[in-house]
């Protein structure tokens, strides 16, 4: 009976032992290098988190770039947008990634100086619907969307949807209004676009990630939504283009600032960022509704937020390394996975960021 | 069985033995491992005491923000809006409610009933195995119970339960309203299949542990088979079966997943109608959490944590009151 007794010295042992090694792994991860500037930087990992919309473009993107030169692993955590910039606001990571800009308040709140947005792909959001008995594409306005979303027009056969829509019939059915129940940046952008196109919506219930809808079915995620589109007969709901692509939906045709109907894709989502004038110097900006007669209305950007004065000055340089390689080499990487590559005059605005990040007194990207 | 005073010597007898033998030689040994391995047991008392400690602490200094800035109001107001920064949960905490109540409602009965039989009625043979199934619904994920709610009873809650409802008992103040499929009552249903397990399997263990010489006697003078179930399967068990329910009402108002998946999320004014879409205070928190960023928003959510934990911890304490009080009245039954 006292044999059962000899394993408290082993464990005590091993204990001890795992102590050693995890003491050793803090030494060697603790000894950053102090080489030269052309050299790479000694930190091999960076940690992220923050935005799922972001997540299948990072996931691609973080398994090539620890093969680039002077790459590094990225541990990217899908968390939301909203517990990324949580995240960075408590130095758990060293970078987040949002799908709608910081807001002054939460900047305010930075425990380490300015924080910078860069940003790093584009998306769109499409309108999908569930009606039996119509061929092609439903045309919509921003107005008559706020007003479905807002309960004002309440069956399909309104006058309303139907003088938008000559030579269509259109069901005596009610709408069934989807929308993301979690906070996501698909409702960021989309609920923006109805604050820039109907006062009445920017004033009784606003933009933002999440919102107090005033009705409707709410379903978790985009598949949640698309899903209950699909079963619902007589819905209408938001999705990510993504899935509008991939899964072959119906979708709408959305009428665009220049008063031309047009299908989301990604080369309207292009023509929106390209065609937006008076950008802000910190890239805090959302490109709804923007002119172009291709520009597809309902896009908005996602952005990496990073501490523009950085404490380690060699983690400072392969943060500064890896936002560069994802808005330039990585773009290649977009298309494929149904996002928009940066239009060409947001990557000079990147660039320009990513050069006022410091590691000490002198910049951290020591590039180009 | 009585003891005879024979017996009650012999049992002195042997108390004497052992305490000689603890105080022999290895008496200081073994006092001193005693005392540390009382220790050793009261530190893992002490852990899950902080840990209990900790976590209302955190709920509650972390939800004074919005405690101070709403107060009551919190509790009443209809609009969770974080782009005004005004919260309330007053429609959560009526999702949270109606739904543990209809599922309480439906699975109270069929779980018993279905205990009765597996116990009083089924052949041996089947009784184990019905018993294998009904507990093998315990162990499904309840995400797994979601999708099946989300994809399978909701559409056809929508395609074709609702209307019917509606056209055959439309003139209940439940079945009324525009119905979506999802929403109170693919909750409410979802509820109970996760519950109705955990009734029976309790309810069913109880009553196992009924003596079979009760039921021999009442049946000997001439009870049927509902008089020995009525006087004294369901007296004897009833204290085991209340426990088992209480626990089932606290797994029904703290599920999260399946509910979340099911309820619709959207915050409508309280009314009777089953087929209004809702919110549950749990899935407010699984929903807004990652998008909730410092400040009124979070501690909003934090607050219907403590929500959450306040009301579990009310039905704890009620259930453990009335267990005590139903088994000191049958303790009592038994000895007049």
């Amino acid at each position: 009976m006292f044999k059962r007794w000899h394993i408290a010295p082993l464990l005590a042992a091993l204990t001890l032992l795992s102590m050693l090694f995890s003491a050793c792994g803090g030494a060697s991860s603790a000894s950053t290098s102090t080489n030269g500037a052309q050299s790479c930087p000694a930190t091999r990992t960076l940690n992220g988190a923050g935005s799922t919309f972001d997540g299948p473009l990072f996931s691609k993107l973080f398994t090539v770039y620890p093969g680039v030169k002077c790459g590094a692993n990225v541990n990217y955590q899908l968390i939301g947008s909203g517990a990324g910039i949580n995240d960075l606001l408590n130095q758990l990571v060293d970078f987040g990634a949002t799908d709608a800009p910081m807001t002054d308040a939460q900047l305010a709140k930075s425990p380490n100086g300015p924080i910078i947005h860069i940003p790093v792909t584009l998306g769109a959001v499409a309108i999908s619907y569930n009606l039996s008995g119509i061929n092609g594409h439903l045309k919509l306005t921003g107005a008559v969307l706020a007003d479905i979303f807002m309960g004002k027009v309440k069956t399909w056969n309104d006058p309303e949807i139907a003088g938008l829509n000559p030579g269509v019939t259109l069901p005596n059915q009610n709408i069934t209004v989807v929308h993301r129940s979690d906070g996501s940046g698909t409702t960021g952008i989309f609920t923006h676009y109805l604050s820039a196109v109907s006062d009445d919506w920017k004033t009784k219930v606003g933009a933002a990630t999440t919102v107090n809808w005033p009705l409707g079915v709410g379903a978790k995620g985009n598949p949640g939504v698309a899903a209950a589109i699909k079963a619902t007969s007589g819905s209408i709901g938001y999705v990510e283009l993504a899935y509008v692509v991939a899964n072959n939906f119906p979708y709408a045709l959305v009428q665009n600032a220049a008063g031309n109907y047009v299908a989301p894709s990604l080369d309207g989502a292009k023509a929106d960022a390209a065609n937006v004038s008076d950008i802000p110097a910190d890239l805090r900006f959302y490109i709804v509704n923007a002119p172009g007669n291709d520009s597809y209305p309902i896009s908005g950007f996602s952005w990496m937020i990073v501490y523009q004065n950085q404490s380690n000055p060699d983690k400072g340089r392969a943060i500064a390394n890896m936002l560069w390689w994802v808005t330039h080499d990585g773009q290649s990487y977009a298309s494929a996975l149904t996002y928009v590559p940066l239009p060409g005059g947001i990557v000079t605005r990147d660039e320009a960021q990513i050069k006022s990040m410091k590691c000490g007194n002198t910049p951290c990207y020591t590039g180009k | 069985m009585k003891t005879t005073p024979l017996m009650q010597s012999n049992i002195a007898a042997q108390a004497r033995r052992v305490s000689a033998l603890t105080r022999r030689g290895t008496r200081g040994k073994r006092r001193l491992g005693d005392i540390i391995f009382r220790n050793f047991t009261l530190l893992f008392v002490l852990i899950t005491l902080a840990l209990v400690v900790g976590v209302a602490w955190i709920l509650v200094s972390y939800s004074l923000p919005t405690i101070t800035a709403f107060g009551f109001s919190f509790l009443t107001n209809q609009a969770f809006d974080p782009v005004h920064n005004v919260f309330g949960v007053a429609p959560a905490i009526f999702g949270t409610l109606v739904t543990s109540c209809f599922a309480i409602i439906f699975a109270v009965p069929i779980g018993i009933g279905a205990a009765i039989f597996l116990v009083e009625f089924c052949p041996l043979a089947l009784r184990s195995m019905l018993a294998f199934v009904m507990e093998l619904l315990v162990a499904i994920p309840s995400v797994v119970i979601g999708l099946w709610g989300f994809l399978v009873l909701a559409s056809w809650l929508n395609s074709s339960g609702e209307p019917w409802l509606q056209s055959h008992l439309g003139f209940l103040p439940f079945f009324r309203g525009q119905p979506h499929g999802l929403g109170l009552l693919a909750a409410g249903i979802v509820l109970v299949i996760m519950i109705l397990p955990l009734i029976i399997s309790v309810s069913r263990e109880v009553m196992l542990t009924v003596p079979q010489s009760q039921r021999e006697a009442l049946l000997a003078l001439g009870a049927t088979r509902w008089e020995v179930i009525r006087h004294v399967v369901l007296p004897a068990s009833r204290v085991g079966i209340m426990g088992g329910i209480i626990l089932a009402l606290g797994r029904a108002l703290g599920e999260t997943m399946a509910v979340t998946m099911v309820i619709g999320n959207q915050a409508t004014k309280p009314s009777a109608s089953l087929f209004d879409t809702g919110y549950t205070l749990s899935s407010v928190i699984a929903n807004q959490f990652g998008e909730a960023t410092q400040g009124l928003f979070l501690s909003a959510l934090l607050e219907a944590g403590l929500l959450v934990f306040l009301i579990t911890l009310a039905t704890n304490v009620l259930a453990r009151w009335l267990v005590a009080r139903m088994g000191r009245m049958s303790i009592g039954g038994l000895n007049t």
